[in-house]
């Protein structure tokens, strides 16, 4: 096979795996959208955040489909998650390249990559007979938005440690050396030189925890008491839209059972919107410096 | 790192030919297994369709696939709709066998039922909390928050954390059919999807109550994790109980036909009842019916 036709069929493979990994997003899209279109009918997309609040059934025009405190349940568990661990990811990174002694920094590093391959049952597992306990002892009921975001704050802390880590390795040693060299202190150094050179990266490691603490589903199931209601404080009860899903799929019929897909379609767009919003901020702040 | 890249561009078309072989053989072999089980020795063959409630079709699901796989070529085909579906169906012919989770009434005695289960639901508390029963009046004020602290039907002064279920299951629909609530009146704290997620949850909680299938609280309760399954109306909650019908807070697991059944109808609802399904039947959680 001349080098010329041996690149062709390569073009051509690669040409047909991009076109499938696109073809299934827009296909999931689609199908969101088709198993959606009952309940739309039947409920009206108004009702989805107007109505009095969620008690579903197979008859769209009974029933009551509000969807807005799940939204806002996911939105405040994802946020509250990544602001707790995005500083004590970017902490740990730092800490782990630029302040630990060599070995301890290697033991470090494979505690979190096995912290990050622990698969999330068991997260909600442990948060179910250890974590809702301890709070339990300390507010009444236990399972609640706190028990969430601090499961999710564990859960998301090694994905954005690792990324940034990652980050901070690809910073390139001359400018490193040539801050030292200008007697910059150490966290001069990182404050000044580092962080600046490494910020897409970072952005890119809290970016990946966001997404994973929005769709992440079990754990926050087992930990957050899927009561559907707003939280109106951290020790209160409420339900994601993960987690809906996961809760009445198995039972779920008719309208009822089109209004979870509703739901998915709304994590969906939210997970749009993210990506979106992360485009537009990385446009913005990290190519204006380089 | 110049090395390493020059490398990986080196092993890129190969993992890309593994990767192309791979989707190839997959979408072969997928394609050969489908003509094989009908030669078969057996007499039984043909389709049979079951449909109606949710909570017998898993249980159905599972006697199925090992009456099918007793039976090469039958093929049981299981669908869920609610019990009233399944009443309609086996009325229609639509169906061969109706499921329905209750009791027959009265007006559909046209129909032959056969009772393969039955389901029990039972309220269970913390091993530590010192409440040993509850009466239906004192469960209907702790659902709808009339009473929120133990204290209140004799127990420590904790406030109660109230253990429910999601929408659509049938342990729910069971529970408020008896105490007589509507689910939008229900104040919940903790609201879980199956048996296990509840019995965790009150397990982990000494201030919780909740509700699940006696199977799985008996079963549990029996293997050292602190819950406490409580009587209701009087009568201890027991798989014994919900055999021999005491236990008020019960109901049929039923298969229905139109016509007597015959033929792999009637092959089926015998291995339905038999002694060879206790195990699947317990799976679930169920209670099966003493021979």
């Amino acid at each position: 096979m001349s080098p010329w036709r041996s690149d062709a069929l390569l073009v051509w493979l690669l040409r047909g795996c991009a076109a499938l990994v696109g073809a299934i997003v827009v296909l999931i899209l689609l199908f969101l959208v088709r198993e959606s279109m009952p309940a739309f009918r039947h409920v009206g997309i108004g009702r989805f955040f107007t109505d009095a609040s969620w008690h579903p059934l197979a008859d769209g025009s009974q029933g009551e489909f509000n969807l807005t405190p799940m939204l806002v349940g996911s939105l405040v568990a994802m946020l509250g998650a990544v602001l707790l661990a995005a500083p004590l990811g970017v902490g740990s990174a730092v800490f782990c390249h630029y302040y630990a002694p060599r070995w301890i920094a290697r033991a470090y590093r494979k505690m979190i990559e096995l912290l990050a391959g622990i698969p999330s049952v068991v997260y909600g597992f442990w948060g179910l007979v250890v974590l809702v306990p301890l709070i339990a002892s300390w507010h009444p009921h236990g399972p609640s938005l706190l028990a969430g975001i601090l499961l999710l704050t564990i859960m998301i802390l090694p994905t954005i440690a690792l990324t940034i880590d990652a980050a901070l390795a690809n910073v390139p040693r001359e400018y490193v050396s040539g801050a030292a060299a200008l007697g910059m202190s150490r966290w001069g150094i990182i404050r000044g030189v580092v962080f600046p050179a490494a910020k897409s990266g970072v952005f890119t490691g809290i970016l990946l925890g966001t997404g994973r603490a929005i769709g992440e589903t079990m754990a926050v199931m087992m930990v957050c008491g899927n009561v559907v209601r707003m939280p109106d404080g951290i020790f209160a009860p409420m339900r994601t839209l993960t987690a809906n899903i996961a809760l009445e799929m198995a039972y779920a019929m008719g309208d009822h059972r089109s209004a979870l897909f509703v739901s998915g379609l709304l994590l969906m767009v939210l997970v749009i919107a993210l990506v979106a919003m992360a485009e537009m901020i990385g446009k913005e702040h990290i190519h204006q410096e380089s | 790192m110049q090395p390493k890249t020059f490398q990986d561009r080196k092993i890129v078309p190969s993992v890309m030919l593994c990767l192309a072989l791979v989707v190839l053989c997959s979408s072969c072999s997928r394609a050969l297994p489908s003509k094989t089980g009908e030669s078969d020795g057996s007499k039984l063959q043909g389709q049979l369709t079951l449909t109606g409630s949710s909570t017998v079709a898993p249980l159905a699901m599972e006697i199925g696939k090992r009456f099918e796989s007793l039976h090469p070529a039958v093929r049981v085909d299981v669908q869920m709709g609610g019990s009233s579906r399944g009443i309609a169906d086996a009325r229609s012919g639509l169906a061969d066998i109706g499921m329905v989770s209750r009791k027959l009434h009265a007006e559909e005695s046209d129909l032959h039922g056969f009772t393969i289960a039955k389901d029990g639901l039972c309220l269970i508390v913390h091993r530590d909390n010192p409440v040993t029963e509850l009466t239906n009046e004192q469960v209907i004020a702790i659902y709808t928050d009339r009473i929120n602290n133990w204290k209140q039907v004799g127990g420590n002064d904790a406030a109660i954390t109230v253990v429910h279920k999601a929408e659509g299951r049938a342990t729910l629909e069971l529970f408020l059919k008896y105490f007589g609530l509507e689910n939008p009146a229900v104040k919940a704290d903790v609201v879980i999807g199956d048996n296990e997620q509840g019995i965790k949850t009150v397990a982990g909680n000494p201030d919780a109550v909740g509700y699940v299938s006696i199977g799985a609280g008996e079963y549990d309760a029996s293997h050292d994790v602190p819950i406490k399954l409580l009587p209701i109306g009087g009568v201890a909650a027991t798989t014994a109980n919900i055999r021999n019908g005491r236990f008020p807070l019960s109901r049929e697991l039923n298969l229905v036909t139109k016509n007597k059944p015959q033929g792999l109808t009637k092959a089926f609802l015998d291995f339905a009842r038999s002694n060879e399904v206790h195990d699947l039947i317990e799976e679930q959680y169920f209670v099966p019916l003493a021979k």
